[in-house]
């Protein structure tokens, strides 16, 4: 029986992986076989991110914003690898404020770093993915890109423009053996939600049916799924893993 | 060795699925061959392996014919 869920000997590229949701998708993807590229902003985030992938894979220092930086990464991937089977758009930041007192800078970063970092990948990697009719682009976006939050204008905007990109994209490419798809995590345990106080915490809570927060394992089980040969008939999908605070 | 233009429509009947005598000079991609936008802009990565060039996008934009691929890599090959 094929093994629907099988990963052995492909090549991931996974932004933003020194930690949190990002380390644990790389861990899961290596933990199947992959070759895990994993990324972050600073040269001493990618040795952290060499040193838990140990044989399984490496860190590349990687600003997403940058086209020369993006090229040299994807460059780095193809001399080395000769392949590439799946990225993971990950990488992402906040700059939360209200609208009213929101600054150009804090918009555009948010734009560049969550959405045009987006289109600059998956651009990126396409003639390879095309040409191999093959391919997994996984987008992880956030649950408020649906619901909304109040001083994250710009964080919802390009989260929710995320899941227009990868349905778009989706029909462009389907025909080729690749899919597109979203993650969308609710409040998951990682730095960015440290930030909390536990006032804030337990408001959330109340609108969390499960009623705690969700593991970046949790996230990565459905990226795994996603980039797996079982679900190659799913594209241009959001899968929402947020203990159900959002049915969508 | 192979003419520019053989090799050309050897691409052209591997990237659309073609047959030979389908490809004719005059032959549209998208109207006569069946192609659309994607599978040109494959069939321009094709081409651009086979014969180690670069086609800019807006060169490669006119390419519509099997006519105007010959004569875009006649003028552009180093062969």
């Amino acid at each position: 029986m094929t093994d629907l869920m099988n990963l052995d000997g492909q090549v991931a590229l996974v932004t933003g992986a020194s930690r949190g949701i990002g380390k644990a998708i790389a861990q899961q993807l290596a933990a199947r076989g992959v070759k895990v590229v994993g990324t972050a902003t600073t040269e001493s985030g990618a040795k952290a991110i060499s040193d838990y992938l140990g044989a399984d894979g490496e860190g590349v220092a990687l600003n997403v914003t940058d086209e020369a930086s993006v090229a040299a990464v994807l460059k780095h991937i193809d001399d080395t690898y000769g392949q590439l089977d799946i990225l993971v758009n990950n990488a992402g930041i906040t700059r939360d404020n209200l609208l009213m007192r929101m600054k150009d800078d804090e918009w555009d970063s948010v734009m560049d770093t969550n959405l045009k970092s987006v289109y600059r990948l998956s651009k990126g990697v396409m003639r390879g993915m095309m040409k191999r009719r093959q391919g997994r682009i996984i987008n992880i976006s956030s649950v408020v890109g649906t619901t909304g939050n109040p001083g994250q204008t710009n964080y919802c905007a390009a989260k929710a423009g995320l899941a227009g990109f990868t349905k778009a994209l989706a029909k462009e490419i389907a025909a080729r053996g690749i899919t597109v798809n979203c993650v969308a995590p609710g409040f998951i345990d990682t730095d960015m939600t440290k930030a909390l106080t536990d006032d804030q915490k337990q408001a959330i809570f109340a609108n969390i049916p499960a009623a705690r927060l969700g593991q970046p394992d949790e996230i990565a089980a459905a990226v795994v799924f996603l980039a797996s040969p079982g679900a190659a008939y799913i594209t241009g999908e959001t899968i929402h893993v947020n203990g159900g605070m959002a049915m969508v | 060795m192979s003419t520019i233009e053989e090799r050309v429509k050897k691409i052209i009947v591997e990237q659309l699925g073609v047959k030979e005598e389908e490809v004719k000079p005059e032959a549209s991609f998208e109207n006569d061959l069946g192609a659309d936008s994607l599978d040109i802009v494959e069939l321009v990565m094709a081409l651009e392996e086979e014969f180690e060039t670069e086609i800019p996008d807006e060169e490669a934009e006119k390419i519509r014919t099997v006519e105007a691929a010959i004569e875009y890599v006649k003028s552009h090959s180093n062969d």
